[in-house]
């Protein structure tokens, strides 16, 4: 029963990613699944449409540019926060419980709110245009949730082995460094994934702070595609799943990250 | 290697009716094995992390050696813990866990695999060296947590119910092995546990614990044959011993309906008391059966036999009717030949074998 649904969902897809491989006049003249009648011709297959899109549409360079966009504002977010998570949970200072509420409440705040004044800011200090811009506004709009993670997370962590490690001659970053950070790694993935994706398929926020133009991401450019192209069915198929591949492989790759336990053997219990 | 000494030692947690741990005064010789023991609750584990430094101390002072280390933190203590389940670095291969400490004080890699290997040869370890703590047996998680201990070569070594976690047969022989590593390497070990048998088996001395008060600190033998109140009484020792509240006559303490003889000194403290009840308590092994008017009666009710040994568990006796008692007098009998359940029996105590106890504040009078 659910292999038939999960066919059912899958149809559409695969529609879009046969009709990817055939050339414009094909697709305007026949529906994808007359393939299926003669699935060995291979002259009904091209690569013309990747091609045309890549290097004619500019989204090999907005492929790059997503990479470049994506993996700092993955970065940075999980390195604050991560040191932000120990110094919640192991440390003691005033007002911690206080800024931890604060923290956790700006979850509550809509990106839309702050998109304004942060272009205003942006303007005023020259950053507009650029990556850092990028960078910036998603590690602030991830941080919240990102500690909140974290912090949840390291609060599971057996005390014994942090005590153990204090009695052992370890310091604050010791423990951090060499028994935290290692052992919260379930965690620290969970939430690089849905940072990295998040950032990924993300189209107002690159709109906005670096728009077109030779920095562009590719959900830019797919927009861009879809704008212009309008029945350039080929076209916008290629583009589709050639930003869509890269959320899948990494989806893939790391989903073990969600059920996966790290600290299995290392307390009684 | 050190003297450890607790000074008035106090833990008191906000908000708390009474202290965890009240003036704790203790003593312990360099080299020597402490058995805190206690039940749940007593403050022995709070006593054990105040020495270790992850417990505040509200009052008094610990020393080590001769270095005050009251508010100093665990790492400068030169002390290591066994916790009661293991705290091992689960990302790391127990050659690692073992050689933690020793990596973060700065010794080179040579010296530490060295000792590393030589604590392993200790604790039959070798095998086991690379894999990581989940491959491995609680038995065998046990002895890599005393290995790091091992490794640090420090002043003392804390154990935290290092048992607690075993089965029954693996905990026998490993307290064993325990009892054995510590006599050889000679650390002065400070060793809690709720479990009377292992303290009256590892211990050099056993310091018994109850709300965060100190009850008394003896070799095993003495806490056994002079317990100094009812507590310590009923606490060491398995089976417990008999305790019962009897009422004072001219011929001594009616137990059962029968006079049991109470001696001079004993007697003498209950009249300055103006007690008209004494505390009497026997153990099972110090009875005898005798005939009948000769004894305090009993009606068994059940016979234990565990091979070596049997016990008969009964009432007594008053007036001609079995009286019972919120938990039931054990003697220990011939296991050859035991009474059978309803039987009547006579119980002697042997001379000398009684424990006379003050009815109102517990403490021993002879």
């Amino acid at each position: 029963m659910l292999a038939v649904l999960c066919l059912l969902w899958v149809f559409p897809t695969v529609g879009l990613l046969v009709s990817s491989f055939r050339s414009q006049d094909a697709i305007n003249s026949s529906g994808w699944w007359t393939v299926f009648a003669s699935p060995l011709d291979f002259s009904q297959w091209t690569l013309e449409n990747y091609g045309e899109v890549l290097f004619g549409r500019g989204m090999a360079n907005a492929f790059v540019n997503s990479f470049v966009v994506a993996v700092p504002a993955t970065v940075i977010p999980i390195l604050i926060a991560t040191f932000a998570a120990y110094a919640f949970t192991f440390m003691r200072f005033p007002g911690r419980d206080t800024l931890f509420i604060l923290v956790v409440a700006l979850l509550v705040v809509p990106i839309q709110v702050a998109l304004v004044p942060l272009l205003q800011f942006y303007g005023d200090v020259g950053l507009n245009g650029s990556f850092a811009a990028v960078w910036l506004a998603h590690a602030g709009f991830g941080m919240p949730l990102a500690i909140f993670i974290l912090r949840t997370y390291m609060q599971t962590l057996p005390k014994s082995i942090i005590e153990s490690a204090a009695v052992d001659g370890a310091s604050h970053f010791t423990t951090f460094w060499r028994l935290i950070v290692p052992m919260s790694v379930p965690a620290l993935a969970a939430f690089a994934i849905f940072q990295f994706l998040w950032v990924w398929n993300d189209l107002l926020v690159a709109l906005l702070f670096i728009g077109a133009g030779a920095n562009e991401v590719v959900t830019v450019n797919l927009a861009g595609l879809v704008g212009s192209q309008g029945q350039g069915w080929h076209l916008l198929t290629a583009a589709g799943f050639i930003s869509m591949i890269v959320p899948l492989l990494v989806f893939i790759s790391l989903q073990r990250y969600f059920v996966r336990g790290l600290t299995a053997g290392a307390v009684k219990g | 290697m050190a003297t450890i000494q607790f000074d008035h030692a106090t833990r008191h947690y906000p908000g708390a009716p009474r202290p965890s741990v009240d003036e704790l005064n203790l003593d312990i010789t360099d080299g020597e094995f402490l058995v805190l023991v206690g039940p749940s609750g007593c403050g022995k584990s709070t006593s054990l992390r105040m020495l270790a430094g992850l417990e505040e101390v509200d009052g008094g002072t610990i020393r080590i050696g001769e270095k005050d280390v009251t508010h100093l933190p665990p790492k400068e203590r030169d002390i290591a813990m066994v916790f009661q389940n293991y705290a091992l670095y689960p990302h790391m291969s127990v050659a690692d866990n073992m050689g933690f400490a020793l990596k973060i004080a700065g010794m080179n890699k040579a010296d530490i695999r060295r000792r590393v290997e030589d604590a392993a040869k200790i604790l039959d370890l070798t095998e086991y060296l690379d894999p990581k703590p989940k491959a491995l047996s609680g038995g065998q998680r046990q002895r890599v947590a005393m290995g790091r201990a091992i490794v640090r070569n420090p002043r003392a070594f804390l154990m935290d119910e290092p048992l607690s976690n075993l089965d029954a047969k693996l905990r026998v022989q490993t307290r064993t092995q325990i009892a054995a590593l510590q006599r050889r390497l000679g650390v002065t070990t400070v060793y809690v546990t709720h479990d009377q048998v292992e303290a009256m088996t590892m211990g050099d001395r056993v310091a018994v614990l109850k709300a965060g008060l100190l009850q008394q600190v003896d070799s095993p033998r003495n806490l056994y044959d002079q317990p100094a109140n009812v507590f310590v009484a009923g606490f060491i020792g398995s089976p417990a011993m008999n305790i019962i509240e009897a009422r004072l006559t001219e011929d001594g303490a009616v137990v059962g309906g029968h006079p049991v003889p109470i001696e001079r000194g004993a007697r003498g403290a209950l009249g300055e008391e103006g007690a008209a009840t004494a505390t009497v308590g026997f153990r099972p092994e110090s009875v005898e059966l005798v005939g009948e008017g000769e004894g305090i009666p009993m009606e068994v009710v059940v016979v234990e036999e565990l091979g070596s040994d049997a016990f008969a568990y009964g009432n007594l006796h008053v007036d001609g009717a079995a009286q019972t008692a919120d938990s039931m007098v054990i003697a220990r009998v011939d296991a050859r030949r035991p009474p059978a359940k309803g039987d009547l029996v006579h119980l002697r105590i042997r001379a000398g074998e009684e424990h006379v106890f003050s009815p109102t504040t517990g403490e021993r009078l002879h």
